[in-house]
C-alpha cells in the first residue's frame, strides 16, 4: 500500500497553543482513518443498503435523517437521503463492500484519499464549532453518533458527533490545511492542544 | 431567510442554490413544438405572493427541493423533496405532449 501523506503535515504542531495558561479546553487531532467510503442506495433500496452496512461493519444504523453510530474503530452516519458515510480505522473497506453493495442496490465510492478527518474534542468543542457552522450542536439536537452535512463558506463538511464533547469533521483534502488553520485560530482564545 | 430541508432541518439560505421557477414544464428533448419550448424558456408567472420554486440544498444533503416561497415576505410555506415529482408527475406530463 502506498504511504498516505497528510495535507496537515506542515501546519500540525503538537503541543499546547493559544491561551492555555487557564487550562486547555480544546483538543485537535487528525484521526487518519484507513477507509472513508460514501455509500448511496437507489430509491427503495435504503433498507437493503443499511443491512449491508450491518453485515460488513457490525454497526446498526438507526432510522431517521442524519442517524449514525460509532464504536470507536468504525463509524457510519447518514448525510443525505439514502446516502451514508462509512469510516474504518483499517484500509480495504471498499473491497469488503464491493461484494455486498451490488449495482442493483447502490454505489460504493472510496473517498479514503479525498477526505481528511479532523477530530475536535473538549468542553468547548460545541462552542468553537458554533463559530463555524449555523447548526444546533446541543446534545439533544445533535445526539452521539448522528451526522450533519453543512458548510463553512465554501468548505463542505460532514460532521459526526462521536462523544458528548467530541466531533469528527470530514473535509475535502484540498481544503483541509486551510480549515485546520481556521480551527486553530478559533480555538486560541480557550487554549488548545494539538495531538 | 431559513429554509427547512426535509432531511437536514432548518438551514440558512446560504446553504441553498436557487434552481429556478418550479412551474415550468420541460418539453420532451426531441420535441419540435416551438411554442412549448418558448414557454419553457421565457414564460414566467412572476407572482406577488406564493411562488413554486426549485432549490438545491447544495451546501448540505444536496437534495433538490420543491419550495413555496412568498415573494413579498420571503416566508417559506412548504418544502418537499422534488424527487417524487421528477419521477412521476413531470415525466407523465412530458409524455402527454410529444
Amino acid at each position: 500500500m502506498v504511504e498516505r501523506q497528510s495535507p496537515l503535515e506542515p501546519v500540525l504542531h503538537p503541543g499546547s497553543h493559544g491561551d492555555f495558561e487557564h487550562g486547555v479546553e480544546i483538543i485537535l487531532s487528525e484521526t487518519r482513518p484507513g477507509s472513508i467510503l460514501q455509500l448511496a442506495a437507489w430509491p427503495g433500496e435504503e433498507k437493503t443498503l443499511m443491512a449491508g452496512i450491518h453485515t460488513i461493519t457490525g454497526l446498526t444504523l438507526p432510522d431517521g435523517a442524519g442517524g449514525g453510530v460509532t464504536n470507536g474503530a468504525r463509524s457510519v452516519f447518514g448525510f443525505a437521503p439514502g446516502k451514508f458515510t462509512v469510516v474504518d480505522e483499517a484500509e480495504g473497506l471498499a473491497t469488503a463492500f464491493a461484494d455486498v453493495v451490488t449495482p442493483a442496490i447502490g454505489t460504493v465510492t472510496d473517498l479514503s484519499h479525498g477526505r481528511t478527518a479532523i477530530r475536535i474534542a473538549g468542553p468547548k468543542a460545541e462552542w468553537v464549532l458554533a463559530k463555524f457552522f449555523a447548526i444546533d450542536f446541543a446534545l439533544p439536537a445533535f445526539p452521539i453518533g448522528a451526522g450533519r452535512s453543512t458548510m463553512h463558506h465554501d468548505v463542505f463538511a460532514q460532521i459526526q458527533r462521536t462523544a458528548a464533547d467530541q466531533f469528527d469533521i470530514y473535509v475535502f483534502r484540498s481544503f483541509a490545511r486551510s480549515f485546520w488553520k481556521a480551527l486553530c485560530h478559533a480555538s486560541e482564545e480557550v487554549g488548545y492542544d494539538v495531538q | 431567510m431559513l429554509i427547512t430541508c426535509p432531511y437536514c432541518g432548518p438551514r440558512d439560505v446560504i446553504e441553498f442554490t436557487y434552481q429556478g421557477d418550479g412551474n415550468r414544464q420541460r418539453p420532451q428533448p426531441a420535441s419540435q413544438n416551438l411554442d412549448a419550448w418558448n414557454a419553457y424558456v421565457y414564460d414566467r408567472l412572476n407572482p406577488a405572493g406564493d411562488h413554486n420554486e426549485i432549490w438545491q440544498h447544495s451546501g448540505g444533503c444536496r437534495a433538490h427541493l420543491r419550495v413555496v416561497r412568498n415573494t413579498l415576505t420571503h416566508e417559506i410555506s412548504s418544502t418537499a423533496f422534488a424527487r417524487g415529482d421528477h419521477n412521476s408527475v413531470a415525466r407523465h406530463r412530458a409524455e402527454d405532449k410529444p
